[in-house]
C-alpha cells in the first residue's frame, strides 16, 4: 500500500543521503521525494511516497527514527492530511489547438506560465490523480514533456 | 585557551579519558600525529588501517570502553572501511578519525581524497564532516556519547586538514543532549508485566540470549533469571560468555553449527525469550519454520530488531540489563513461580534425551592427524575456559565457539555479524592491550591469518604476549566443507597448501614460533606456547578434510541438522 511519510530531519551535511541511502540499502522503495527547509533552518522537511505492507512500513518509520539526524516521522494516515503535487507541463500547440489547451487547463485550474509561439507551459498543483487525468488529456494535444514534484503533505487542522 | 585543531583532538580524547588509541599516519593527518607527540595517551601503530580499527575493535570488546582509531584520508580511510563495517554490525562502541583533503579541495579529486563521507555513512552509527574548529570538540563529545550509548556502534569524525591547523577557543562539553537521539534503556513495566504472564503459563520455555547481554553487563542478572525458572538457555555467536559455557542450565549454541539439543529445544519450545539477539539467518534456518509453536518475547535496546524478521508477541524495547532487573523484581514477589523449575521438568528430560541422540563431539585418534577440535578442546582445558578467545572466520571458529566454554563475559571475541577474516589477530592485539593481565588467545587458521599477518609486527614491537593458536589444515575449510556436501566435491579455488613456513614467519617477525604435527605433541606445544611471556604462534598441522558438524544446510529449518561422523583416522 501507499503511504506518505514526512521525515523532520536536522540540516546537517549529508542527511539527504542518509535517508535515501537507507532506502536503498534495505530496499524500500522511493515513488517520490521532496525536500525544503521548515520555518526552523536548522530543521528540513523530507516528505517521501513509499509502498510496502504493513511489516515493511513499520520498519521504515523504526528504521528512520534511528538515524541520528530524524527528529520526527509521521505516517500520514489516509483522510488526515493534505497532499499536494506540482507539475509543470509543456505543450508544444498549432493554431486550431491552443484554445482547446487553454480550457483543458482551466478545468483543472491550472496556470499559464509561459508562451511562446508555439508553445504553452502549464503550472497546476493537485492530487496525483489530478496532475494524471490532466496529463492524460492533454496527450492527444500536443504534451511534450511532464516536470513533476514530489509529493508534499500537511496533517489536517494544528 | 586557544588551540588548534589537530590539539583539540588530543585533548578531546584525554578528557574522555582515552588510555589507547590505534593509528597509521599520513599526509594529512601530520597536524595530529604532531600533537599525538605531547598525548598523555598511548598511541599503537598498526602495520595496516583495517589492522588498526579491528585492535581498536577487539580494545573495546574486551574492555567495554570504546576503541579509537586515527587514520589518513583516501586509502586510509578506505582500508579502515572493512573495520568499521565489523564494528558496526557487531555493535560495538569505535571512534574513528579519518583525515580529510583541506576543506576548499574537498570534491576536486584532490591527492588521496575520497568522499570518506559517503563510503563509511552505511558502515557507521553516524559520521560527521567538520568544517569549522569550533565545531570540532562538541563534535567529538557527541561522537563518543552516540558510540557508548543505546545500541552502540562505530562513528566516524571526518577531519578536513586545515581545520586541523586552524585555531579557537578550546571548551570541552561537560553534558550533552540531543533532542533527537534519546535511546530508551528503561523497559516498559506494562510490557514486563505482560511478558511475566506469558513466561508464567508456560511449560517449554528456552531463554536464547545474543551479544546485548555482553554489551549491558548483564551475565549476573541473566544468570539470576534463569536460575530462578531452571529454564533451557541457548545463545548466539555473539552471546558466548554471558553464562558459563558449561552451565548447567546451558544447551550451548544454537543455529547453523548450534547444538542438536538447542536447535530442538528452540523448535519445540512454546515460549522463546529473545534477550539482546536478532534472530539472526544463521540462528532461525528457514523463516517459516522457525520456532512456530512458540510466543515469543524479545528485550532489545533497538526497536528495528524487533519483528524485523520473526513475528514477536512480546515486544520490550530497552536495556537488557535494565529490563532483567525489572523481571526479577517482579519474580521476587510472584507466588505463581513456585515449583517452576518443578512443572518444566519434563521439558528438561526431552531436551537431555535430544541430546543422548546426538551429543556433540569429535574423536581424536591417538595416532592419526591432529584434529582442530582436539587442539580448541586442550585450549579450554588447559586454560580453564578462562581466557579471553578471539578467533577469525570459518570452520575453526564454529569449532572455538563449540569446544571452547567460555566462562565470562567480554572474553569471546569474534567477528559475527560481518564474519571478517583476518580479524583475530588485530583483535587479539587490541584485546590483550587492554587487558594486560589476562590470556589472550587468537584462535586462527592459515586462510584468515595470512589477511592481517602483518599486525605481528604490531604484537612483537610492543610484546604483546598474545597466544597465536594456529589450525593448518591447508584449505579454506567452511567453503570446501560447502562445496563437499551441496556442490558433489568439486572443489573450487580451496586448496590454500602453498602457504608459508608459519613458524619461520613467525620467527622472523620476532615471535616464538612453535609447531606440532603429531597428536602427542599437541598439548606439549600448547603447554609451552601459552607459558611464554613472548607473543607465540603455535602452528597445528591439522586432517584436511575435517568438517564442523552439526550442519543446518542453507535455507533448511534449524531443526533438520546434518551429522556426518566423527572422523576416525
Amino acid at each position: 500500500m501507499e503511504h506518505t511519510i514526512s521525515v523532520r530531519v536536522r540540516n546537517e551535511f549529508g542527511v539527504l543521503s542518509r535517508v535515501a541511502g537507507l532506502f536503498s540499502a534495505r530496499g524500500y522503495n522511493i515513488d517520490s521525494l521532496c525536500v525544503a527547509e521548515t520555518l526552523d533552518p536548522k530543521v528540513s522537511q523530507i516528505t517521501l511516497v513509499t509502498h510496502g505492507n504493513d511489516d515493511t512500513i513499520e520498519q521504515i518509520i523504526k528504521q528512520l527514527y534511528k538515524l541520528i539526524d530524524v527528529v520526527k516521522v509521521v505516517d500520514h494516515q489516509s483522510g488526515t492530511y493534505v497532499g499536494r503535487e506540482l507539475a509543470l507541463l509543456k505543450v508544444r500547440t498549432l493554431p486550431e489547438s491552443r484554445a482547446e489547451v487553454l480550457r483543458t487547463a482551466e478545468i483543472f485550474r491550472g496556470k499559464i506560465v509561459d508562451v511562446t509561439p508555439d508553445s504553452y507551459t502549464i503550472e497546476v498543483t493537485g492530487s496525483p490523480d489530478k496532475i494524471r487525468g490532466l496529463v492524460d488529456l492533454l496527450q492527444p494535444l500536443g504534451l511534450v514533456d511532464v516536470m513533476r514534484t514530489g509529493r508534499v503533505a500537511a496533517p489536517r487542522g494544528l | 585557551m586557544r588551540l588548534t585543531g589537530a590539539e583539540i583532538v588530543v585533548r578531546c580524547l584525554q578528557e574522555e579519558g582515552v588510555e589507547l588509541v590505534f593509528g597509521y599516519p599520513g599526509g594529512v593527518v601530520l597536524d595530529l600525529y604532531d600533537a599525538i607527540h605531547r598525548a598523555k595517551f598511548r598511541h599503537i601503530l598498526a602495520r595496516h588501517e583495517q589492522g588498526g580499527v579491528h585492535m581498536a575493535d577487539g580494545y573495546a570488546r574486551a574492555t567495554g570502553r570504546p576503541g579509537v582509531a586515527i587514520v589518513t584520508s583516501g586509502p586510509g580511510c578506505t582500508n579502515a572501511v572493512t573495520g568499521l563495517a565489523t564494528a558496526y554490525t557487531d555493535s560495538i562502541p569505535l571512534v574513528v578519525f579519518t583525515g580529510q583533503v583541506p576543506t576548499q579541495m574537498i570534491g576536486n579529486d584532490a591527492f588521496q581524497e575520497a568522499d570518506n563521507m559517503g563510503i563509511t555513512r552505511p558502515v557507521t552509527k553516524h559520521n560527521y564532516l567538520v568544517k569549522d574548529v569550533r565545531d570540532l570538540a562538541p563534535t567529538i563529545k557527541e561522537a563518543f556519547y552516540i558510540a557508548t550509548t543505546g545500541r552502540p556502534g562505530p562513528v566516524v569524525v571526518d577531519l578536513p586538514k586545515d581545520v586541523g591547523r586552524a585555531s579557537t577557543d578550546y571548551h570541552y562539553p561537560r553534558e550533552i543532549f540531543l533532542e533527537h537521539y534519546q535511546p530508551r534503556y528503561e523497559g516498559h513495566w506494562g510490557q514486563i508485566k505482560k511478558a511475566m504472564s506469558l513466561v508464567l503459563k508456560a511449560r517449554r520455555p528456552v531463554v536464547y540470549f545474543g551479544g546485548g547481554v555482553i554489551i549491558s553487563g548483564a551475565s549476573e542478572e541473566l544468570r539470576r533469571f534463569c536460575e530462578k525458572l531452571g529454564a533451557p538457555v541457548t545463545y548466539t555467536l555473539m552471546g558466548i560468555g554471558g553464562i558459563p559455557g558449561n552451565d548447567r542450565l546451558s544447551l550451548g549454541m544454537l543455529g547453523m553449527h548450534g547444538t542438536y539439543r538447542s536447535n530442538l529445544a528452540v523448535d519445540g519450545a512454546d515460549l522463546l525469550i529473545a534477550i539482546g539477539a536478532r534472530f539472526d539467518d544463521r540462528v532461525t534456518g528457514k523463516l517459516d519454520e522457525f520456532s512456530t509453536h512458540s510466543k515469543k518475547i524479545h528485550i532489545d535496546i533497538d526497536p528495528t530488531s524487533i519483528r524485523k524478521s520473526v513475528y514477536v508477541d512480546s515486544p520490550i524495547v530497552g536495556d537488557v540489563r535494565n529490563c532483567l532487573q525489572k523481571f526479577l523484581e517482579l519474580m521476587e514477589n510472584e507466588p505463581k513461580l513456585e515449583g517452576y523449575p518443578e512443572r518444566i521438568a519434563d521439558w528438561w528430560r526431552q531436551i537431555e534425551e535430544w541430546d543422548r541422540e546426538h551429543p556433540i563431539g569429535y574423536a581424536q585418534s591417538p595416532t592419526g592427524p591432529i584434529l582442530p577440535q582436539y587442539v580448541i578442546d586442550k585450549v579450554y582445558q588447559l586454560t580453564r575456559g578462562e581466557a579471553v578467545v578471539t578467533t577469525d572466520v570459518g570452520q575453526h571458529q564454529m569449532w572455538a565457539a563449540q569446544y571452547y566454554h567460555s566462562q565470562k563475559a567480554r572474553n569471546w571475541i569474534t567477528s559475527g555479524g560481518l564474519g571478517t577474516m583476518g580479524f583475530g589477530l588485530p583483535a587479539a592485539v587490541g584485546a590483550q592491550l587492554g587487558r594486560p593481565k589476562d590470556t589472550v588467545v587468537c584462535i586462527t587458521s592459515e586462510g584468515s591469518l595470512q589477511m592481517n599477518s602483518q599486525e605481528f609486527a604490531t604484537a612483537v614491537e610492543h610484546n604483546v604476549p598474545i597466544k597465536v593458536v594456529l589450525v593448518n589444515n591447508g584449505c579454506l575449510g567452511m567453503v570446501r566443507q560447502w562445496q563437499e556436501i551441496f556442490y558433489d566435491k568439486r572443489y573450487s579455488e580451496v586448496d590454500v597448501s602453498q602457504t608459508p613456513d608459519f613458524v619461520r614467519l613467525a620467527e622472523a617477525y620476532g615471535l616464538q614460533g612453535l609447531r606440532a604435527t603429531r597428536v602427542e605433541e599437541v598439548e606439549t606445544v600448547l603447554e609451552k606456547g601459552l607459558a611464554s611471556a613472548r607473543p607465540v604462534l603455535m602452528e597445528f598441522v591439522c586432517a584436511p578434510e575435517e568438517n564442523v558438524f552439526p550442519m543446518v544446510p542453507s535455507g533448511e529449518p534449524s531443526r533438520k541438522m546434518l551429522f556426518g561422523h566423527p572422523t576416525q583416522s
